[in-house]
């Protein structure tokens, strides 16, 4: 190429001088502080993490092929199923979408060089890391087999290492508390000039609300773990009844954590589905006030509704009353939200490109998993269905189809930042057809035995629900293998991808002004603030291949340089 | 950006903008934020964050004392007698005097007057070191005459409690702070003669600061001493004074268990109901067995501890699992606040506030005024029971 226009710099595929080349070695890496870098190495763990915790879950699957002891003992089922739950959740869910995507995106969404405070970003990659690490020593150590929650007495008396666990999941918690510390701060004070509150791109709102969250409830876990490790180590009393101690006491501080960590979870989920909707469909988002401040109540609400957990575990009914009554609440901002993204999809320019299938099929999941919690939260129902395979349905429903879809696709999505290289379009497509089907069919026959009575967590069980747990275990595998193959299509873009201008879809949030891959400092130039889902702002230019910001009239010089300015007003 | 052969268009225009604002950065600035106001709100915001995670992570500690306080009011006043209300007041002064001391230390570095602020600094330290001093005698004291937590509380008021000027463990305790000392102290004899002055002022105020735990454990142990010495004599000697109150409030001094356990669930009552069979009709070639099963040890020791030193009312065990989850949490606190003062101090020796800049003094001051405000209610809670 003779020439490199400005555009073609700003605008366009960085050969060059952006974030990933901008320094080189491990050493470079590991101690940067650069957000872009952080959440490449997030992304690496948090894969890592997935795939191990699914490796688990594909062996409890097999085993449960048969009503009988295939290659399992009952202690080993144990451990698999509370080694799967608790690696998905502190390790891969918590910090899925904040820490990669969150991490990568939201300041470039501000239009800012960094988070707030860069060095406490790196603090909470390398505590994620020290957690990983504990729970590595688990794994050596012969396992853990409390189930994720850790309840006690039991996690008090088990010969497993529980104290190596909860200490992994304390330090994860202050990754967590970093993390969104850091996006509380950046978001209220680095935003642009021109970006008010009610021009933030939705993932925005969602990642504030979602940090609100951390910094409130992952404390409460911080010491209630900590409370644990000295309940087993020094025989406190306030844990375990032995000693003069309230076991219920701990359900409620885990809980009190716990519940509104579901939100953590599904929260981010949401934001990356509005940016997706409306990119994908290029349409402003409809009723974008009312996505804002759903996400807002869904976070105060979670607050309040920690003891549906616990229906059946000996509160006081006029508590599990007033829970059941608060849980209903949560359905009105999560039903806001989805009826939203369906008005914005309405009559809008649908591309189906595999981040947009992957937000249809989270609407459609989310659905399921959010009305079927429905049936859970209501006292009459939850009675029967408590601890039964239909819960262990509704939970992966909303955090697996809610949350696992639109990381993949959130990823998809901003694969071409990241990266700086475009995906194979149908290779993506076809992965994400085998993840929905083999999702569906890992879940949805777990739904109709629970509801015919297959308690959770057994090891064996009657004859008559094999036809279930044995649709159930090929849609597993189908289910992993749509996984791990989507991120080989990923990966191989990564690679052999075919180059990626800077705003391949015509976004209008300020992330896409940059070239893509980025640079270090994210941005050459001063950005232009328009509103999030102002896609006239951009136009495509045919030099860059892809979309340019326009330039406001009072920016554009007097005399046209070498092509005049194309005005759409 | 240097490209050799860049084609200027329209576009540039927005680069000619950005490199315009990128020239009034003070020394202390972070190239990612616009301004020293956008830093020092960032910090500000970030701080009062993190006050609000600390807040809630204490707030599970409250809600265990409240729940058990309402729960068994008799235990919390038997128990709480043998907390040193004098002890715990001395403290109380002393942290309300460090506030003080750091909030006259932001005002000064606010005005950019370094001297101030490195003197203000390092007198909070000594406070809060000395805090320590007062909580380490308070603390080894009890653990001599079995003041434990939970399961391992093994205090008798009848049994004899050999009189020690100084417990053991205090020992054990203040031997990092003696090996610190020395070591900054050397540190700063060297750095003075030979090497960076400023670093040799910097550690001693370190070693000040070790001395002021010093200073905070000999006043303990000689208010112990003299004091505490003195009340024993007129009570008829030993803890007989606080033995009457422990037979008053609590009826029998032989159950391990609570059997008012109201709120727990049926699984853990039958757990609770387990565990008081046990140790009863266990024969003594039992135990080796018993211990060696690892989860079931803890009905062994309770056993042998109830053999050992006559009555004892494990029940006020849980009053100080609470006491000393709280106060050594605060103190775990007061020890990360002591390494952020002593940054603070670096940093004011060095002087590096300046008007425009006494962010980083601001926020560790707002984190030294929540660890006092924290011991401002452990103090009632714990000592003031009535």
């Amino acid at each position: 190429m003779a020439t490199v226009t400005q555009k073609q710099q700003l605008f366009g595929h960085a050969e060059s001088h952006h974030y990933l080349d901008a320094s080189k070695g491990f050493m470079s890496w590991i101690f940067t502080l650069d957000h872009k870098r952080i959440a490449v190495m997030y992304m690496f763990g948090v894969v890592t993490s997935l795939i191990l915790a699914g490796a688990f879950a594909l062996v409890l699957r097999s085993e449960l092929y048969t009503p009988d002891k295939m290659f399992l003992s009952e202690q080993m089922y144990n451990q698999m199923f509370t080694l799967h739950g608790a690696v998905m959740v502190f390790l891969f869910i918590i910090p899925s979408v904040p820490a990669i995507i969150g991490n990568f995106v939201l300041p470039m969404m501000l239009g800012a060089k960094d988070v707030a405070f860069p060095r406490m970003n790196l603090a909470s990659l390398w505590l994620y890391w020290g957690g990983g690490l504990f729970f590595l020593i688990v794994l050596m150590t012969g396992g853990l087999d409390t189930g994720w929650t850790f309840y006690t007495p039991y996690s008090v008396r088990t010969s497993t290492n529980t104290i190596a666990a909860t200490l992994g999941a304390f330090i994860l918690g202050f990754s967590s508390i970093f993390t969104g510390l850091n996006f509380i701060v950046t978001i209220n004070t680095m935003r642009p000039k021109g970006m008010t509150w009610s021009r933030m791109p939705l993932l925005l709102w969602a990642l504030y609300a979602t940090s609100v969250i951390q910094v409130l409830a992952t404390p409460v876990l911080g010491i209630t773990l900590l409370l644990l490790i000295v309940e087993r180590t020094l025989q406190l009393g306030i844990f375990d009844p032995a000693y003069g101690g309230d076991p219920l006491l701990y359900q409620h501080f885990f809980w009190f954590y716990s519940h509104p960590a579901v939100y953590i979870m599904i929260l981010p989920a949401m934001g990356v589905i509005s940016e997706l909707i409306a990119v994908h469909c290029r349409k402003e988002v409809f009723g974008y006030r009312f996505i804002a401040l759903s996400s807002i109540s869904i976070a105060l609400i979670g607050f309040l509704v920690w003891g549906h957990h616990m229906f059946t575990s000996g509160q006081s009914e006029l508590a599990s009353l007033v829970f059941s009554a608060l849980t209903f609440l949560v359905a009105v901002p999560s039903a806001i939200k989805v009826f939203n993204w369906l008005c914005t999809m309405y009559r809008g320019y649908i591309n189906l490109s595999t981040p947009m299938l992957y937000a249809m099929s989270f609407i459609f999941l989310f659905g399921i998993g959010g009305l079927t919690g429905l049936w859970l939260g209501a006292l009459v129902t939850d009675i029967p269905l408590h601890d039964t395979y239909f819960v262990v349905a509704h939970f992966h429903y909303v955090m697996v189809g809610g949350t696992m879809t639109s990381l993949l696709g959130g990823l998809f999505h901003w694969w071409p930042k990241m990266s700086g290289r475009m995906y194979n379009e149908l290779a993506g497509k076809i992965t994400c057809l085998l993840v929905f089907i083999g999702f569906n069919l890992t879940f949805f026959p777990q739904f109709i035995m629970g509801a015919k009575g297959m308690p959770r967590r057994y090891a064996r069980y009657d004859e008559v629900f094999t036809i279930y747990h044995q649709l159930s275990t090929i849609g597993a595998w189908v289910l992993g293998i749509g996984i791990v193959a989507s991120f080989g299509v990923l990966a191989y873009a990564w690679f052999f991808g075919r180059k990626a201008s800077g705003n391949p879809w015509g976004a209008a949030s300020l992330e896409w002004q940059s070239s893509s891959p980025p640079s270090f400092h994210n941005f050459e130039h001063r950005v232009l603030v328009s509103g999030p889902y102002d896609f006239d702002a951009v136009v495509y230019d045919e030099s860059v291949d892809g979309f340019i910001p326009v330039l406001p009239e009072k920016l554009a010089p007097v005399a046209p340089a070498t092509e005049p300015v194309a005005s759409n007003d | 950006m240097a490209t050799a052969n860049l084609e200027k268009d329209e576009y540039s225009i927005l680069v000619e903008h950005e490199h315009q604002h990128d020239h009034d950065h003070g020394p202390f600035i972070a190239h990612h934020f616009e301004t020293a106001e956008q830093q020092f709100d960032s910090g500000k915001l970030g701080i009062w964050v993190f006050l609000i995670t600390e807040v809630l992570f204490f707030s599970g500690l409250f809600v265990a004392y409240i729940l058990y306080r309402y729960g068994h009011p008799d235990i919390f006043l038997a128990a709480h007698v043998h907390l040193d209300k004098f002890l715990g007041g001395i403290n109380t002064v002393v942290l309300l005097f460090s506030s003080l001391t750091m909030a006259w230390a932001v005002r000064a570095a606010q005005l950019g007057d370094n001297k101030t602020t490195a003197n203000c600094t390092l007198i909070t330290m000594v406070c809060a070191a000395a805090f320590l001093g007062v909580k380490a005698v308070e603390y080894s004291h009890k653990w001599d005459v079995g003041l434990l937590p939970g399961n391992m509380f093994s205090y008798s008021p009848t049994a004899e409690h050999p009189h020690q000027m100084i417990s053991p463990y205090l020992y054990y305790i203040s031997a990092p702070f003696a090996i610190l000392m020395l070591g900054f102290a050397a540190g700063a004899g060297m750095y003075l003669n030979t090497g960076s002055k400023l670093v040799g002022k910097f550690y001693m105020g370190l070693a000040i600061t070790c001395l002021g735990y010093f200073g905070g454990v000999a006043g303990g142990v000689g208010y112990m001493e003299v004091f505490a010495a003195g009340d024993e004599a007129e009570h008829g000697g030993g803890h007989g004074s606080h033995a009457a109150v422990v037979h008053d409030s609590a009826l029998v001094a032989t159950p391990v268990v609570f059997q008012d356990t109201e709120e727990t669930t049926e699984a853990g009552e039958a757990a609770a109901e387990e565990a008081t069979d046990e140790p009863a009709p266990k024969p003594a070639e039992a135990h080796a067995e018993e211990a060696a099963s690892g989860d079931e040890a803890h009905g062994a020791d309770s056993e042998e501890a109830v053999h050992e030193s006559g009555p004892v009312d494990k029940r006020l065990g849980v009053f100080f699992s609470i006491y000393y989850c709280m106060t050594g949490l605060h103190a775990i606190h007061i020890i990360a606040g002591i390494i952020a003062l002593a940054w603070i101090y670096y940093r004011s020796l060095a002087a590096h506030w300046r008007p425009d800049y006494f962010g980083p003094v601001d926020y560790v001051g707002l984190y030294w005024h929540l660890v006092d405000l924290i011991w401002i209610y452990l103090f009632p809670l714990m000592y003031l029971i009535k």
